[in-house]
């Protein structure tokens, strides 16, 4: 039967597979809160490209930093590092790495379409699974 | 403005959105790998890592990125720039192949084949979506009034 937690082969021992899984959800989970939340923040901002033409780099650097939202994004991501962290600490790089970055892209995706009402088409969903089956090869 | 389709400077800052992210992992975890394991219960532990170079040559990699991709997600969609971070990984396998002669098995090729499609898919087409509002009057607030059909002579 397929499983959604990681085989024990797959971790180092006194790691159980659903600590290890649960491990890899709190990262996918905070950091798709903290990407929203940024992506949010800087659509409300506007292309930073012309802000810094018309402002210069403080002015770019003043309007990110007066954003409540990109501060609720950032303590998120903040959130979404230590775990990682945490995660590197007690699992194999190319289990945590690639297993939180292919699931974090797949929730972002959904994340992105439910609240910021992105248009992922089907373009961008072939192209959000493909990258994540793409990644998780790559570590094995 | 927004742009659907993305200026040479564009591509560099998702350029270097792809590199600056693997690159900052990686030191990430060859400075945690050399850590005594760590628990939940002194995390302090964890802040004090920070501060080891290995950790903090990733976290000022990683800093570089957050830079351009706050810069990528102000013109673009976050569905665009996220599969951009993800062709960080095929630039690295390339590298360590061509460069470090490192075997790459075939589920690797597969996988940079894979990611390579993916990443393609989504640079082929618009960057941004077009709010209605963004572009067009509003179509709930007309400029002239509104004829109803009792108001005809």
């Amino acid at each position: 039967m397929l499983s959604l937690l990681p085989h024990a082969a797959d971790l180092p021992p006194g790691i159980a597979p659903l600590a290890a899984a649960a491990m890899i959800a709190t990262v996918s989970l905070t950091s798709t809160a903290g990407e929203v939340l940024t992506a949010a923040a800087m659509k409300s901002i506007g292309d930073l490209d012309e802000i810094r033409a018309h402002s210069g780099l403080k002015g770019a650097i003043r309007a990110v930093l007066t954003c409540p939202l990109f501060f609720a994004g950032v303590s998120f991501l903040a959130l979404a590092f230590f775990a990682l962290l945490f995660a590197l600490n007690h699992l194999n790089l190319s289990l945590a790495a690639p297993a939180s970055a292919s699931l974090t892209l797949v929730t972002n995706a959904i994340a992105g379409k439910i609240f910021l009402k992105e248009n992922v088409d089907r373009r961008r969903w072939a192209a959000a699974v493909l990258v994540c089956f793409g990644v998780y090869l790559l570590a094995h | 403005m927004a742009h659907a389709r993305l200026s040479l400077q564009q591509y560099l800052i998702l350029a270097m959105v792809a590199i600056c992210a693997p690159l900052g992992d990686s030191c990430l975890s060859r400075g945690m790998s050399h850590l005594p394991p760590i628990s939940l219960a002194h995390p302090l532990t964890l802040i004090a890592s920070v501060f080891t170079p290995w950790i903090a040559a990733g976290i000022a990699l990683l800093i570089g990125f957050f830079a351009c991709y706050l810069t990528a997600l102000s013109w673009a969609d976050l569905t665009y720039v996220l599969p951009t971070t993800a062709f960080g990984y095929v630039v690295i396998a390339l590298l360590s192949h061509f460069w470090l002669h490192e075997y790459i098995s075939p589920y690797r090729w597969a996988g940079i084949l894979l990611i390579t499609l993916g990443v393609g898919f989504v640079a082929h087409g618009p960057s941004l979506t077009e709010k209605p509002n963004e572009s067009l009057p509003p179509q709930d607030a007309p400029a002239e009034p509104v004829v109803q059909m009792g108001d005809r002579p």
